[in-house]
């Protein structure tokens, strides 16, 4: 697979490190969420057959992460964003 | 029809013509009172102990495509218990001794072959986790043997011992671990489970779920709606998209792992061999061709086909193991997606439906699981009740912190 980096270009996906679905960018808040709210963000996932955004990490490249939109039959990639403007436009500060 | 030594002898005589159909390819009725989705080895296995062992009658079997197409026929068929934790090694255990007398207790020839697997050892700290992993498995019933260098070259005088970065110091070795022809092990199930009058119903793919007041009603499929008392979902690589048919979300992603068959070659390897550390493990089938395979892909994956950095990376860890096979070619490769759960481990549980019942998780661990998963869910389903080797896995055991995670890696499945 060629993940198009933003940044960087097309790169091969072996440079990079995969976490998993991004909305483990959405952590809720460990003070106030409850026990039961951040079991169900750490280990439950959506999981679905079909298009996904999931977290990429570019370890053997500029280091960034990167939230990749990637159809999860065909593996076609459709979109890549930095995660850094994905947390932002949530209104995350970073 | 009981098959026999004497069987094959008369009707090589007479022209193999008495053979008849193993099943029967039913036809949905109104209502069960027992359907299991999935016509794998585990639910195969499932609905043939119900009938069996449970004593269960009106069993269903759904099956989306044909009965063993899915990870029971695109697996490595490996068998072995060589767990080390409490919640794992008991019920791998039980796994293991009912191989040892599945064929006959189901009258077919599954090809059960206990050639020996070993595990390699390279480092100091490899021979105390393998030493303590071997006490763990004879602690519960299993055998473990520690070998030395020099018995492993014995097995096996052609492997890379002096390897520079992993020389073979050593092996866990479990002589009672081997393997098994896996199609035959869901075609004796069916069989078995077709005898005992369970209704076998293929090309019929579950496409909704009626719950009423918190309560399993019965599944809508693609051969209309069929009413159940109970329900059970086996369907490990497709079970979170079963499972959003009752609107759960699972501690489950969905992983591709490939395997690898070579062209057929004299007698080489006579057991089953792992080398973790090179992320590689081969076996040979009786056809000749090495059996092999390494890591996951590691990202989501519903594609039942890999990529070829995993190929090249399993290629680099047999060449590093066994420099002989470097001009052997590939026969063909394939893939499978596996149920990665969180802690490694799988799970077999009630849900929050009444009359649900949840078989999945398995990672690439479940074609060995297959007939103690099956008995354990059908003693859930019959029961309502754990079996006594299967108590530990849960739903829950992420909430309250009781993972079984052999590996030791935390809630990320692509490592496990």
């Amino acid at each position: 697979m060629i993940i198009h980096h933003p940044i960087l270009g097309p790169r091969d996906a072996q440079e990079f490190v995969y976490l998993g679905d991004a909305a483990l960018i959405d952590r809720p808040d460990g003070m106030t969420a409850g026990v039961e709210v951040f079991h169900d963000w750490l280990y439950n996932r959506d999981n679905p057959a079909g298009e996904h955004r999931e977290l990429w990490y570019h370890e053997q490249g500029d280091r960034s992460w990167l939230v990749v939109t990637r159809n999860t039959v065909t593996h076609e990639i459709t979109r890549v964003e930095l995660a850094r403007d994905v947390a932002r436009s949530k209104g995350r500060s970073k | 029809m009981r098959y026999s030594g004497f069987r094959v002898i008369a009707e090589a005589l007479t022209g193999h013509k008495g053979w008849k159909p193993v099943w029967r390819d039913a036809t949905p009725q109104a209502e069960y009172d027992y359907i299991i989705i999935g016509g794998g080895g585990h639910g195969l296995a499932t609905a043939y102990y119900l009938a069996k062992e449970f004593g269960q009658a009106r069993i269903a079997v759904l099956e989306k495509g044909y009965l063993g197409g899915g990870n029971v026929g695109r697996n490595t068929t490996i068998i072995r218990s060589n767990y080390l934790l409490d919640g794992n090694e008991p019920f791998y255990e039980f796994s293991l001794k009912l191989w040892e007398g599945l064929e006959q207790d189901f009258n077919y020839n599954a090809m059960v072959s206990q050639r020996g697997i070993i595990n390699l050892i390279h480092t100091d700290a490899q021979r105390d986790a393998a030493t303590r992993r071997g006490n763990a498995m004879r602690m519960h019933g299993a055998d473990a043997e520690l070998l030395n260098r020099e018995q492993v070259r014995q097995m096996y005088p052609w492997l890379n011992f002096d390897n520079a970065r992993f020389p073979i110091k050593g092996a866990l070795m479990q002589r009672r671990g081997g393997t098994v022809r896996h199609d035959a092990v869901a075609w004796g199930y069916a069989r078995g489970a077709d005898l005992r009058g369970v209704d076998l119903i293929q090309n019929c793919e579950v496409t909704g779920m009626r719950i009423e007041n918190g309560r399993i009603k019965g599944v809508e499929t693609t051969r209309g709606y069929i009413g159940a008392k109970k329900v059970g979902v086996a369907v490990a690589g497709s079970s979170s998209k079963v499972m959003a048919h009752a609107g759960m979300r699972l501690p489950i992603e969905s992983h591709v792992l490939q395997a690898f068959v070579s062209e057929g070659l004299k007698p080489l390897i006579d057991g089953v061999m792992t080398f973790g550390a090179g992320h590689f493990y081969v076996s040979q089938s009786d056809k000749g061709g090495l059996v092999f395979g390494g890591d996951i892909d590691g990202y989501n994956s519903y594609a039942q086909r890999g990529n070829l950095p995993v190929v090249e990376d399993v290629a680099e860890g047999g060449m590093a193991l066994m420099p002989a096979i470097g001009r052997v070619r590939l026969l063909r490769s394939w893939g499978g997606i596996m149920d990665m759960s969180m802690d490694g481990s799988p799970i077999i549980d009630k849900t929050h439906v009444e009359g649900l019942y949840f078989n999945g998780g398995w990672c690439y661990g479940g074609f060995k699981a297959t007939p103690a998963s099956g008995w354990a869910f059908a003693h859930l389903l019959a029961k309502d009740a754990s079996h006594q080797t299967a108590t530990a896995y849960r739903f829950d055991r992420f909430l309250k912190g009781r993972m079984i995670d052999e590996k030791g890696q935390g809630a990320q499945p692509n490592l496990h």
